[in-house]
């Protein structure tokens, strides 16, 4: 079992890596979002893994799994979709200004101008 | 009064001239002179002790683990410049009140005088040396601002960035020498390094220390070679000239090197390069100022030279010499200040300081012309002035003075630049005030009031007293000032007018008659200094600072090209790199648990997972598959929540999933539907093994933690002990959102508001600006279905609106004690509300809403606050959570607890927060002439049957 989540991390996180590293906005934050998704369950990972325990006192079961974790992944989803919504908007917002949303600055003109002064 | 205050009185006054200026210009200047006034006289207070030979203390550790005090102290080198900081400075303040137009803004003149009074007087009464270092910097800063004061005129602001530059550039290595000083001693406390004279001088960093203070000392005393910012500073106000760079700044790097005179001097390294330099200032200044036409520029290189001449004295080390130091430090200080008021009184009435524009003002300016005439008359070093008697006493230590061997070089270079100190002192009375009288003055000169020249009329006196009386008027400052130099015995030395018939008298006749052979051959001379060839440090300095910046520019833009990806690759490799030393240098424990066994299940979504993940890079570039892929990803996480027993995190990662899709696709609504295929081979192998890297160093981190055990004890032991009796639920993860760690989510629910707000004001520009007009008018994709609002999904989603909405109360109710709770219950009824949205389109939903989104945020943040605030009502801390139980029939017992009503504000932040993002893009969609249906439903067969029947 920790094989597989380990597993299943790494390859979410490569996925993410890689789609962070392309050149136009959207792809960049399906990235972002994949590695969000392999951080959070890191994150979870690191209260260990155990199955039917969930941290809600019951009588019958006398161990649970560890609360900690969840608890700070719960709020860091939320969080993580926060953020997105903010850089999908200023993806947005770019692409409808710039008319582009290739993400590297093109050298212009102007700039080279304004940096030789 | 205490000597922290001292030093802080200007600080705190410098608030007063910005708000008394609105009770008029007089009310503005007597309350910075009162400020002065008052610190002055604290000071004085401590005079008759000082010169008792106490020194007063006052120690307030700040940050003593740095090994910074606010530590001070006052003997008799601080004393005398405190006195003259402040002492000047209130004449100054006088002098500018008359000087300062109607059109200068004189309360901003009067704080920055004032921060850079306080910068200076903590200076002096420092006894540590990294306060000391931090009021330096402050007189760099303020001294930029009051040169630059003029900010219309270019010389102006050329002058103050060059002084900054170049005191500033000082500043950085005295720090260094300072902190090398510090570290030799083992304490940053003055008095301690005073008194380890012998530790400094055998230390191997000696050199290195000496020349770091002195670079310090000579860039802001304006010596030989970096001399060359004092006169371009002249651009100044000249109430600033005579204040900062006659009087006051230009004398700190002297104060300091007599500071450090007792460790640092006597040694041939500081003979060496402080005499040699002073000398070389001295004489360069005085010839470069018999040839200057601006009064001001005279001035400027005459105080240059006179900077160099107190630096030379300091230079050679002998107790005598620095009693002359100290002497002429007062002297200088008395006659240049009421030389530049002179200069200024000249400019302000004739408008002109050129002096071959001037000539003949004796009899239009009587008064300014004897000021003027004392001070010149000292400046040339004539019997009866006090510059006479310094000069004397210096003739005399250089005329003893030694360099390589050399006896008569020192001497005879000394009396050289007197000589030339009497031509251009000479030169500026008589070719400003005497010969014939003009007509073509710029303006018609007078003498002005009274409050303007009262201050320098007030320091010529000085000039003359001292001069004739110096054992009486400066006797006892002197003495306590140079013992303080010293550090130990005075030398014998008098001071009196006649000395008898020796050495430095034939210097001083020499120097007079030839000054005045000079003067009488100036024409000439000048004529042939301007067809001289000869450098001009402004241009040096400018081509200087010029290469330097393009060198700054062009590496600035080779590392940061504006590529994004490239940064993405730089840091994504950074991190791994880090990751992977700081994995290698440490030891991991070993693997100690016990791998669980893996069912079909797990197996199932793993493969699912790693097959999206990989369609998911394989097929980006169709961005709605990706999208969807992505879609499967975010469910198989929340399997793997629900699977490994976490359901709070399940439902959570569920909802937050299908709102993030739902905004994906209203974003791509108006993204190309497609990725360019940019990238070349080469360019995806790189991201590819970056990929991969990253994604084996991350996985096999993650394999480690899960195989191994905590290495100290968890801390949720504690949580699942006590979050029924403490919190009164049994949902340890909700019992900690809202309740262990409730302060933590508090700040969460925050930062999420903040998002949606930027969110909301990102939109609000985008659309009030050219893109906002040019999506209005975008014409109809003829592809788009016709049908905006399906009926099918319409009424669906109306039906389903209740129905979310109980759910969504059932789930936030019961949170406390089962998974659930304001996180998800948000997210749910955020999810029926958006539904709305999609069904029945953007105006319809708008039209329906009762409260802002704002306001919904707002309340829920005030919710949880006041939950806080509410336990302060039962003297508990912020955000204690009390619960009981209560019996309302006939529903039964059921609990309730304040962390509920934090809750709430969670469930209101989560919704108002969320529904804000997705309106405010859905906000793009809407068109010009898109107006609400006034009917519930686009479809209505009802309302199109009597256009049927009419038809039929």
């Amino acid at each position: 079992m920790e094989y597989l989540l380990a597993t299943a991390i790494g390859v979410m996180t490569a996925a993410g890596i890689y789609l962070l590293l392309r050149q136009r906005t959207f792809p960049v934050i399906l990235g972002i979002s994949m590695l969000t998704y392999a951080v959070n369950l890191f994150l979870f990972a690191s209260g260990r893994v155990a199955i039917n325990l969930p941290p809600v006192l019951l009588n019958q079961t006398p161990t649970y799994t560890d609360p900690l974790p969840q608890a700070l992944v719960l709020t860091a989803i939320v969080i993580s979709f926060g953020m997105t919504a903010v850089v999908v908007l200023m993806g947005l917002g770019a692409f409808l200004s710039a008319r582009t949303d290739h993400i590297d600055l093109a050298r212009t003109g102007d700039q080279a101008e304004e940096s030789g002064k | 009064m205490s000597l922290i205050l001292i030093a802080a009185l200007p600080f705190l006054g410098a608030l007063l001239p910005g708000l008394m200026i609105r009770a008029g210009r007089n009310a503005c200047a007597w309350t910075t002179a009162l400020v002065t006034l008052t610190a002055l006289i604290g000071l004085l207070v401590h005079a008759p002790a000082v010169m008792r030979g106490e020194v007063i203390q006052y120690r307030l550790d700040w940050i003593p683990m740095l090994g910074l005090n606010a530590n001070f102290f006052l003997d008799g080198l601080g004393l005398l410049f405190a006195g003259l900081i402040l002492g000047i400075g209130l004449l100054i303040i006088i002098y500018a009140r008359f000087y300062l137009s109607r059109n200068d803004p004189m309360g901003q003149f009067y704080t920055y005088l004032l921060l850079f009074q306080g910068a200076m007087v903590g200076i002096v009464l420092s006894d540590n040396v990294l306060l000391l270092l931090i009021f330096w910097e402050l007189t760099s800063l303020s001294s930029f601002l009051l040169i630059g004061y003029w900010k219309h005129l270019p010389e102006g602001r050329q002058g103050a960035r060059m002084a900054l530059a170049v005191t500033g550039m000082g500043g950085l290595a005295l720090i260094g020498g300072m902190l090398i000083l510090g570290n030799i001693v083992g304490s940053y406390d003055l008095t301690v390094i005073l008194e380890n004279k012998d530790i400094i001088q055998a230390s191997p960093l000696y050199l290195p220390a000496l020349i770091l203070i002195l670079l310090g000392c000579f860039t802001k005393s304006a010596q030989f070679p970096f001399h060359f910012w004092l006169p371009h500073a002249m651009a100044a106000p000249t109430p600033v000239s005579a204040y900062l760079h006659s009087a006051t700044m230009v004398k700190a790097g002297l104060f300091l090197m007599a500071r450090l005179w007792p460790v640092l001097a006597g040694t041939p390294e500081w003979f060496y390069i402080v005499a040699t330099t002073g000398l070389i200032t001295m004489v360069l200044g005085a010839v470069i100022a018999l040839f200057k036409d601006d009064l001001k520029a005279l001035l400027a290189f005459s105080t240059v030279s006179h900077l160099g001449l107190i630096t030379m004295l300091l230079g050679f080390g002998t107790p005598f010499a620095a009693v002359v130091a100290v002497f002429h430090i007062i002297n200088h200080a008395t006659f240049k200040a009421a030389l530049f008021m002179s200069a200024g009184i000249v400019d302000h009435e004739a408008h002109t300081r050129d002096i071959k524009r001037l000539g003949g003002l004796r009899h239009l300016m009587p008064v300014t012309f004897t000021i003027a005439t004392v001070a010149g008359l000292s400046m040339a070093g004539i019997p009866l002035f006090n510059g006479f008697l310094s000069k004397e006493m210096m003739l005399d230590a250089a005329s003893n003075t030694v360099w390589q061997g050399n006896p008569w070089i020192i001497p005879a270079l000394a009396t050289l630049g007197a000589l030339f100190s009497v031509a251009y002192s000479f030169r500026l009375i008589v070719h400003t005030f005497l010969g014939p009288k003009r007509d073509d003055y710029p303006a018609k000169p007078h003498d002005p009031g009274f409050g303007m020249w009262a201050s320098p009329a007030l320091l010529a006196t000085l000039v003359i007293l001292i001069g004739i009386m110096p054992a009486l008027m400066v006797g006892p400052l002197v003495a306590t000032a140079s013992s303080a130099v010293i550090g130990g015995e005075l030398p014998y030395y008098s001071l009196k007018i006649w000395h008898g018939v020796n050495t430095a008298l034939f210097l001083s006749i020499a120097a007079v008659v030839g000054g005045l052979i000079l003067l009488a051959l100036h024409r000439p001379l000048d004529a042939a200094w301007i067809r001289a060839p000869r450098p001009e440090a402004k241009a040096i300095f400018d081509a200087l600072l010029g290469a330097i910046t393009r060198a700054a520019n062009a590496l600035t833009d080779g590392l940061h090209n504006g590529a994004m990806t490239r940064y993405a690759a730089v840091f994504t490799l950074a991190v791994i790199v880090a990751g992977t030393t700081a994995w290698f240098s440490g030891t991991a424990p070993a693997p100690a648990r016990e791998v669980m066994a893996i069912g079909p299940v797990p197996l199932i979504g793993w493969f699912l997972l790693v097959v999206a993940s990989g369609c998911m890079v394989a097929f980006h570039r169709n961005r709605l598959l990706a999208l969807v892929l992505m879609g499967i990803v975010g469910l198989i996480v929340s399997v793997a929540f629900a699977y490994l027993s976490a359901p709070d995190l399940a439902l959570t990662q569920f909802s937050v999933e299908v709102v993030s899709i739902i905004l994906l696709l209203l974003a791509l609504n108006f993204l190309p539907k497609t990725t360019p295929n940019e990238s070349g081979s080469g360019r995806r192998l790189r991201d590819g093994i970056i990929a991969v890297l990253g994604g084996l160093a991350v996985g096999g981190l993650a394999l480690a933690v899960l195989l191994s055990d905590f290495s100290q004890e968890s801390i949720s032991a504690f949580h699942l002990a006590n979050s029924k009796p403490g919190g009164g639920g049994t949902n340890v993860v909700n019992v900690i959102l809202v309740d262990f760690r409730g302060f933590d989510t508090f700040g969460e629910i925050i930062v999420l508001g903040i998002a949606a707000l930027v969110i909301f004001a990102m939109t609000e520009s985008v659309l009030n600006g050219p893109v906002g007009a040019r999506l209005k008018q975008r014409p109809i994709n003829p592809n788009e279905a016709g049908d905006r609002h399906p009926l099918m999904m319409v009424v669906a989603t109306r039906v389903m609106m209740p129905i979310a909405v109980m759910v969504g109360v059932f789930i936030f109710l019961r949170g406390h004690n089962e998974p659930g709770g304001g996180f998800i219950a948000g997210l749910i009824v955020a999810i029926a509300l958006v539904m709305q949205y999609m069904a029945s389109g953007f105006e319809w939903a708008a039209a329906r809403k009762r409260y802002p989104y704002h306001m919904i945020i707002a309340l829920g943040i005030f919710a949880a606050a006041f939950t806080g605030i509410g336990s302060w009502f039962a003297d508990r801390p912020f955000l204690t959570s009390n619960y009981g139980y209560f019996q309302i029939p006939p529903m039964g017992e059921f609990e309730l607890a304040t962390a509920m009503a934090f809750d709430v504000g969670v469930f209101l932040c989560v919704v108002g927060a969320v529904m804000l993002a997705l309106e405010s893009l859905s906000r793009f969609a809407h068109r010009a002439g898109d107006r609400p249906s006034p009917y519930p439903m686009d479809i209505d067969p009802s309302r199109d049957l009597p256009q049927e029947a009419k038809d039929a």
